[in-house]
């Protein structure tokens, strides 16, 4: 968990991790939308040989991209099998039925399709925070928010609060660990079957906790502002975003990606092969 | 023109409803350029205080806080004086913007609008003065204290002030993390020629600055070079101890053992050292508490060295009534 800093950045300095972070998160958004356009089990394995190709392109141990799924596979599993069970298709006849719960045909395929979708929602993010840290999404949201500047919408305000937040993570976390052993050293109980009681014990920590937070913000923002802050105002940035070749490349590519599963879905020319492939 | 001068400054600060502590109390000191002075005083003597006025992240109640001429009390010089002095505080975790170490340095950099190559040539030059290169691109939660004490510093010094204030920056550090941090200042007011204010409770610390400042109670109470300790009262009395070598020689010198005058422990060593065994002691360290002494002189430190006679005698006085505020306040 302190590790949330670096997020769970694993550095390979592969071509993906060298991408711009814009380009990343612009890549991103694309791929999210085409999730949700995918509609066939050919579009789905479309897509999905796409975002294998980028995690070989990342080079980062596939079973890391899959760790991503461990907090998540429970839910995908739970609506996965309400899908397929509370799944009603009147054309059809039942394969099985016990009471209020059916198995149809149809179900089984929407259940899987929905569990196909959920992962690869999850999983590109993941691959995201795999390949880029913290810092260079901060800066990359900054700046594809920049147009908003014009509508005086803090922009800049808003990234360095990200950033800051992020840093304090592992030291919040640190500091609560320290409270909650003050307070068992004093013979605080933390451990209790009754969530209730749980909760109340939480409280003499979290009061603590916020007390610190708000000196800590002071330290903080006089140590800012002795070393110059004055907000965006005349504010210059070590690493300029810079974009290559490769980004605009990647970023066509993705484009063309998104015009295929269109295609696919939409079928607007008719074509029969795409008719052929989508179930 | 002193590069920081303070000039009668009163500071009170609230305590509870209406209550006020005062923090500082018609003191008055000023630093010139390169030089190495150590501030020192017991808690809730008004260090950190001090350190805060200096910087204009507080405002004298009474009195003129100068530096380079401007006064903190205009708004519009505040960022210029920042640039001329950087403050570097207690706390490393609470001093850090950014996650990554570099990008961190950057920040002050990046505030005052330089160009990104010179940026980071900065962050490359800072890191290197504090010997952190190898970490640029780690997350500071893999280091230890000293290290991202280290860091805080290079973060100060990135931004190149002609006076950097260490308020207890070696507080919470374990004796190794101290002494990185001793031998980094040292290096910084040496080399590059940087004034330093470094403020601590540390007398062995202190023991290593060309000129040691005493606050008691708010007041400026000793102002002198290593001669200083030639009159114990005036650290007693603020409540400080003295140096372990110089408690050990005097010790000495009351059983009739001469070491000269040392005031860290090499120079202890050296001085016992040359004792035992019949040799002459080096000059240098017989010299230390003469005004004139080993430590070199620098700008308008003799002038003050005069008033440490009348200060011990004011001190003396004002003791008791001193010992009283000295409570309740915990910077």
């Amino acid at each position: 968990m302190r590790d949330v800093t670096i997020g769970q950045y694993y550095p390979s300095g592969s071509l993906v991790h060298r991408a711009d972070p814009r380009f990343k998160l612009i890549i991103m958004l694309l791929y999210l939308v085409m999730v949700f356009f995918c509609d066939s089990f050919f579009s789905f394995g479309f897509l999905t040989f796409f975002l294998i190709v980028t995690i070989i392109m990342s080079r980062v141990p596939p079973l890391k991209v899959l760790r991503g799924l461990r907090f998540i596979i429970i839910i995908v599993l739970i609506t996965t099998v309400l899908m397929m069970i509370f799944y009603v298709d009147d054309g059809s006849e039942p394969l099985a039925e016990w009471g209020i719960f059916h198995i149809y045909l149809g179900g089984i395929y929407a259940s899987i399709k929905l569990a196909w979708r959920l992962l690869l929602l999850i999983l590109m993010p993941t691959l995201l925070t795999l390949t880029s840290t913290p810092t260079e999404l901060c800066d990359g949201l900054e700046s594809l928010l920049s147009p908003l500047k014009k509508l005086h919408f803090p922009v800049h305000e808003l990234a360095l609060i990200m950033s800051i937040a992020l840093r304090l993570v592992p030291t919040l976390i640190e500091e609560t660990d320290k409270i909650m052993n003050a307070q068992k050293a004093r013979g605080a109980q933390f451990e209790s079957k009754n969530p209730f009681k749980k909760i109340k014990a939480m409280l003499p920590v979290l009061i603590p906790l916020f007390v610190s937070s708000f000196r800590r913000a002071d330290d903080l923002a006089d140590a800012m502002d002795s070393r110059c802050y004055r907000g965006a105002k005349g504010r210059t940035r070590m690493n300029k975003l810079r974009c290559h070749i490769g980004d605009i490349l990647a970023l066509l590519a993705w484009c063309a990606i998104f015009v295929c599963i269109l295609f696919l879905n939409y079928n607007w020319f008719g074509w029969e092969f795409i008719t052929l492939l989508g179930v | 023109m002193p590069l920081l001068e303070f000039k009668n400054v009163d500071y009170a600060y609230p305590s509870g409803d209406s209550d006020f502590i005062q923090a500082l109390c018609a003191a008055s000191l000023s630093v010139e350029r390169g030089e190495f002075v150590a501030l020192v005083g017991c808690n809730g003597s008004g260090k950190s205080t001090l350190a805060r006025l200096a910087n204009g992240l507080l405002l004298p109640d009474r009195g003129d806080v100068l530096v380079d001429g401007m006064t903190t009390v205009d708004k519009a010089n505040l960022y210029e004086i920042r640039k001329k002095i950087g403050v570097v505080f207690q706390n490393p975790d609470n001093q850090m913007v950014t996650t990554i170490v570099e990008d961190d340095i950057a920040f002050g950099p990046e505030n005052l609008g330089l160009p990104p190559a010179e940026i980071r040539e900065r962050v490359d030059w800072a890191l290197r003065c504090v010997g952190m290169s190898e970490h640029a691109k780690s997350g500071p939660f893999r280091l230890s204290g000293g290290q991202k004490q280290r860091i805080a510093i290079a973060g100060v010094l990135a931004i190149k002030p002609e006076l950097m204030i260490l308020d207890e920056a070696t507080g919470m550090l374990d004796p190794d993390g101290r002494r990185e941090v001793m031998e980094v200042v040292k290096r910084l007011n040496r080399e590059e020629g940087r004034a330093v204010i470094m403020i601590t409770h540390f007398m062995e610390e202190a023991a290593e600055a060309d000129r040691i400042i005493i606050l008691n109670g708010g007041k400026v109470v000793a102002d002198g070079g290593r001669e200083l300790f030639k009159t114990p009262e005036v650290f007693t009395t603020a409540g400080l101890d003295l140096p372990l070598p110089v408690r050990l020689s005097s010790a000495l010198r009351a059983r009739g053992i001469d070491v000269g005058n040392p005031i860290n422990i090499d120079e202890f060593v050296a001085a016992a050292a040359a004792r035992i065994k019949g040799e002459a002691i080096p000059q240098q360290i017989i010299d230390n508490n003469e005004k004139d002494g080993g430590a070199e002189e620098v700008g308008g430190q003799k002038d003050n060295a005069l008033d440490t006679e009348n200060a011990v005698e004011e001190e003396n006085a004002e003791g008791a009534e001193n010992a009283d505020g000295e409570e309740g306040r915990d910077d």
